[in-house]
């Protein structure tokens, strides 16, 4: 019988094994086409096993970005640049949602529901639906190629002040009384209860918007037109270029290596958090 | 909703609102409106005048041949990628629902895909499809199949449906999983002691009951594949070859940022808002339990 169902079973692990396969096939060629020179890509020949040329091409992508023919921004700069971008962003977005939150949530106050809706009408004008009036309003303030241009609009957004306020309505009323008669103000039941009670949301949040800042693709390539400000992502693209034959390829995947290593460590390694972010931000 | 235990003060909230609701007027509503009122307006191509044309814009755009075969691309591009990913990921989820041997192994091997940027995942997938020297591509070619995607439009499409697919399952592939394991174990129990076979009890009990999140994940995809692929189209194809894999998207940005006809990109941004806000709507009518069955 546990045999039978075993053998009944065994499709549905193949397949399933087979999927993970699928999946992880373009990160593996992308591992091996690490390890290989250039020449070896070039001419179609790249075997299926690592070759001798890993160290080299890593330090080379880290520390200079270049190739015989790509003439990329090094790696480190790169990385550099996503990681403060997608901090930032990520910080900014969680302070500005939760305060926004906190103010729909626990006050009454003139226009309430009118400042709710224009913040949950944002989720209909996502940037690429407005590239070019946005590009116009960047270059009018001049924020075009800088730090705060590329970070704070991407700050604002409905999903997390909807994901706060969603949480805090389901404090219950009981524990804002005793804070009341206890003599808390709004500030003081922010920090010492509403705040601390988040702690996980914010955690998930974190993972999510981290990824979320650290892969943007369009903004970047909008707002920023200086080398030194480019990120991991668009660095890849701009060292791929049209995809010739004849290019680094084997830079090309230590870079590109460098730049799927970081979000998808954060799921692998923060799964329960980011599965509990990815829902929440979404339902 | 609304709590009966509040605070009162008149200027706080104001401030805990300010951060987020300035962004928003400057990033989101002047530039929503100004393309507004763009689409309104034609400009001489110096930029010296201009003229309030109603709805002459719109008028254009929509009679314009290369938009609506833009349209037409959307239309096939955004379907193939609905289908493909979640059919797949529905598949997935069936499996690994099932009381197996590693199911929680397998869950978190399917889901890191999710990570990927899309451009990245577009690099990959050139290094595997590259007509001479990516490992499937020069397969093809050598197997007497003519594969290059830059030279062909429908091979190009493919390629970049594949590449856009790749981490969109993996997200779907989660909330079907999520969906399935919040059926009871009652009710599937009770179908197999009736003697359901698997596809019955697959087609009459767990398909009907997950309805909420199909219909959810939908919008979703088609989110997705209006908007945030344009990182793949653009390292992959750049809308070519051709114009076989310019989307609506993409024709907006090559329109207004490369090549700043204002007016007319600005009607297609209009237009691009319009299908959002349509999509957006329908997402909040079915999760708000139209298609529930409990």
């Amino acid at each position: 019988m546990i045999i039978a169902k075993q053998f009944r079973n065994l499709p549905i692990h193949l397949t399933l094994i087979v999927a993970i396969i699928v999946f992880a096939f373009p990160v593996y060629l992308a591992l091996i086409g690490s390890t290989w020179d250039a020449g070896t890509i070039g001419r179609g020949q790249m075997p299926l096993v690592p070759g001798p040329n890993g160290l080299d091409n890593y330090l080379n992508a880290l520390t200079t970005g270049q190739g015989g023919r790509v003439r990329g921004v090094a790696v480190q700069l790169l990385l550099w640049n996503s990681f403060q971008m997608a901090i930032v962003i990520t910080f900014g977005k969680i302070v500005i949602s939760i305060l926004s939150a906190y103010a729909v949530a626990f006050f009454k106050f003139p226009l309430r529901t009118f400042f709710f809706w224009m913040i949950f009408i944002t989720l209909m004008l996502p940037i690429e639906v407005r590239i070019a009036p946005t590009y116009k309003v960047m270059s009018d303030l001049n924020l075009i190629n800088t730090f705060a241009g590329l970070t704070i609009p991407l700050m604002a957004s409905a999903t997390g002040t909807l994901l706060f306020r969603q949480f805090f309505l389901t404090i219950p009323d009981e524990l804002v009384e005793a804070a009341k008669i206890d003599g808390a103000g709004p500030l003081r039941f922010f920090w010492s209860i509403a705040f601390p009670l988040s702690r996980t949301n914010i955690a998930a949040l974190f993972v999510i918007l981290f990824i979320y800042g650290w892969n943007q693709y369009l903004w970047p390539l909008l707002v920023t037109t200086g080398r030194d400000m480019e990120t991991i992502v668009i660095g890849i693209v701009k060292m791929m270029g049209t995809g010739e034959a004849q290019t680094d390829w084997n830079i090309i995947m230590a870079s590109t290596v460098f730049a799927l290593l970081p979000p998808v460590a954060i799921v692998i390694l923060m799964q329960q958090w980011f599965v509990k972010g990815l829902v929440q931000t979404e339902k | 909703m609304q709590r009966r235990a509040i605070f009162n003060n008149r200027f706080l909230p104001y401030l805990l609102l300010a951060p987020q609701i300035i962004i928003t007027i400057i990033f989101f509503f002047w530039p929503a409106s100004q393309a507004i009122y763009q689409s309104l307006l034609r400009q001489d191509p110096f930029g010296l005048r201009t003229t309030f044309i109603y709805f002459e814009n719109f008028q254009e755009v929509l009679s314009d041949p290369l938009y609506l075969e833009a349209f037409q691309v959307t239309i096939v591009f955004s379907i193939s990628v609905t289908v493909f990913v979640m059919a797949l990921a529905l598949l997935f989820a069936v499996m690994a629902d099932r009381q197996i041997r590693g199911a929680r192994a397998y869950k978190a091997l399917l889901l890191w895909p999710y990570a990927l940027a899309p451009a990245v995942a577009a690099v990959l997938w050139v290094f595997i499809f590259h007509p001479s020297i990516g490992i499937i591509g020069k397969a093809l070619n050598n197997a007497g199949v003519p594969w290059d995607y830059k030279l062909n439009g429908a091979e190009a499409l493919l390629l970049v449906v594949i590449a856009s697919s790749w981490k969109q399952i993996a997200h779907n592939f989660l909330f079907f999983l999520a969906g399935l394991q919040s059926v009871p174990i009652a009710v599937v129990e009770a179908a197999m002691i009736d003697g359901a076979s698997a596809w019955k009890l697959f087609r009459s009990i767990l398909f009907p009951l997950i309805s909420p999140t199909t219909f959810y994940l939908l919008t979703v995809n088609l989110v997705f594949a209006f908007f945030d692929t344009f990182g793949v189209i653009h390292s992959l194809t750049d809308g070519g070859p051709g114009r076989s894999t310019t989307t609506l998207m993409y024709k907006v940005y090559t329109d207004g940022y490369v090549n700043l006809n204002l007016g007319q990109s600005a009607a297609q941004s209009v237009i691009l808002m319009v299908i959002v806000t349509g999509l957006v709507w329908l997402q909040f009518r079915f999760v708000e339990g139209k298609v529930h069955y409990s």
